[in-house]
């Protein structure tokens, strides 16, 4: 007669964490970083298939690991926010409300299923000053078990996130140009990559939440828009 | 929110219809008594111009006899480039107007690229087909829809009937009680290279002559300073006309009218009432 084998739940949210783990760094790394005007989604990505996209009109999403976990769950978030600006109105759509829905759908995956989700995800909301009680930036951070952080000033998920970290703590200050703040951003993401060397701009995703901008203020950039702000 | 869900389609209609029906409208039962009692929209119009396409509408709603708003707004920026005028049951006009922008962005964010112009004009086709049981008992949804179309270089127009159907037009077309007055008055003047302020002057004459002769339909109000709403759209996107290029318009259509047995009177005293 065979027994069941017994798991201790602690050795089994060890291994779960321990797989995705390791899906999630054999990846490449994205930054998200606040400057002057607004935020700065950064990915290294020579692909047509974007990990960065946008959710609503402040907000917007990057993920690395799995990409078809990663871009469900990107539309997940924009049905959620479409559902949600319809039903109420468009400032009632929060990026602290979609990362504490986020953070709750992917916990669940974690607990309840046998392999858990592969992904790291950023949300980033940009601050408006013309409109009251939404003037401040925000990052949020999920992670594979459905951990969730707050962020000021940048952010990093996927690949070697230590050395990319370790450049933005160096370099980072509040307030930065746009170009200063690309530059940065590049030469983090550098850091990080198998290359070692500094990305051209055929091998890197940019968006931009541009404060300014009034409705949605999610900008995908072109080869050529990111060298110009690379430029100055 | 959960990880796996009943839809994955691109659709924000159809993601409503299979998990969040109760947000939509639900135009079921017996609505034949509601009919007179719901305000409902005018006159609505389209044309091409040179560079593109604009779209205007007058202002009133009405409730049977009565007016329902003086300032109702039926000409809806529906995305970038495309844009849908309104006529029929205002509360189901705009709730598909609404619905369609959200359609049009959702779209846009899950697939990450537009839907072309036709797709577009498709789209609202379906809608108004699903209004249809509503539509049998009153309360009809006959919009236009126009916009440029990037990939022809070209503004383009549609009209609907409340079956759905979609008829594309190659020049104009206006719609609500007041369209034939409108329609007849942009049949005289228009021709396919007008300037966009040419095309200024030929909606508010037409929405002036309709509103001459459909009560229904409010023109011009200079006294509550109401001026119908203009959209263009172009290549560089949408343009709303503001007041007072509107207001010189009015001068110059009213300039141009006889108005019958009172011609003569000036033009501070000519404000359509409405």
């Amino acid at each position: 007669m065979s027994m069941p084998y017994y798991v201790s739940p602690d050795q089994l949210m060890a291994d779960k964490a321990e797989f995705a783990r390791k899906g999630i760094s054999r990846g490449k790394s994205i930054v998200a970083l606040e400057f002057a005007g607004g935020m700065l989604l950064m990915a290294e990505n020579s692909t047509e298939l974007s990990k960065l996209g946008e959710v609503y009109d402040r907000i917007a999403f990057a993920g690395v690991g799995k990409f078809s976990e990663f871009d469900q769950m990107r539309k997940l978030g924009v049905r959620f926010a479409d559902m949600k600006g319809y039903a109420y109105s468009r400032e009632d759509v929060r990026a602290k409300g979609l990362a504490n829905a986020y953070s709750q759908a992917i916990g669940e995956v974690f607990t309840r299923e046998l392999k858990p989700l592969e992904i790291e995800v950023i949300l980033v909301e940009v601050g408006d000053d013309r409109y009251k009680g939404h003037e401040q930036n925000a990052i949020y951070r999920l992670k594979f078990d459905g951990f969730i952080s707050g962020h000021k000033g940048f952010c990093v998920i996927g690949g070697n996130v230590d050395d990319v970290q370790h450049v933005l703590e160096e370099g980072y200050r509040a307030g930065l140009p746009a170009g200063e703040a690309a530059g940065l951003a590049r030469q983090a993401l550098g850091a990080g990559s198998e290359g070692g060397s500094d990305l051209g701009v055929n091998e890197l995703e940019v968006c931009i939440l541009d404060r300014e901008r009034s409705g949605r203020k999610f900008v995908r950039l072109s080869a050529e828009q990111i060298q110009d702000i690379l430029d100055g | 929110m959960r990880f796996r869900t009943e839809y994955s389609g691109s659709s924000f209609l159809e993601l409503m219809q299979l998990q969040y029906p109760q947000l939509l409208p639900n135009l079921q039962g017996d609505l034949t008594q509601l009919g007179s009692t719901l305000p409902h929209g005018t006159t609505v119009l389209a044309f091409k111009f040179d560079g593109g396409v604009v779209v205007a509408g007058d202002r009133l709603a009405t409730a049977g006899m009565q007016v329902a708003s003086r300032d109702i707004q039926k000409v809806f920026r529906t995305d970038t480039h495309s844009m849908m005028a309104i006529s029929g049951a205002a509360g189901p006009c705009i709730e598909m107007a609404r619905i369609l922008s959200v359609e049009l962005e959702h779209y846009e964010k899950i697939e990450g690229e537009q839907l072309e112009l036709e797709g577009k004009a498709n789209k609202l086709s379906q809608m108004i087909r699903q209004n249809l049981p509503a539509a049998m008992q009153g309360l009809a949804v006959i919009p236009i829809f126009a916009g440029f179309d990037l990939r022809r270089n070209d503004g383009r127009l549609w009209k609907f009937d409340v079956t759905g159907g979609r008829y594309e037009e190659a020049e104009f077309e206006a719609t609500g009680s007041g369209g034939l007055f409108a329609r007849e008055s942009l049949k005289q003047s228009w021709h396919s290279s007008q300037s966009r302020s040419e095309s200024i002057v030929s909606s508010v004459r037409a929405l002036t002559a309709a509103a001459d002769e459909d009560r229904a339909t409010g023109g011009v109000d200079l006294r509550r300073g109401i001026f119908p709403i203009i959209m263009c759209a172009s290549e560089a996107g949408i343009d709303q006309v503001n007041e007072s290029e509107i207001a010189s318009a009015y001068e110059e259509v009213l300039e141009g009218r006889s108005d019958g047995h009172r011609a003569g009177r000036s033009a501070s005293e000519g404000g359509t009432e409405s």
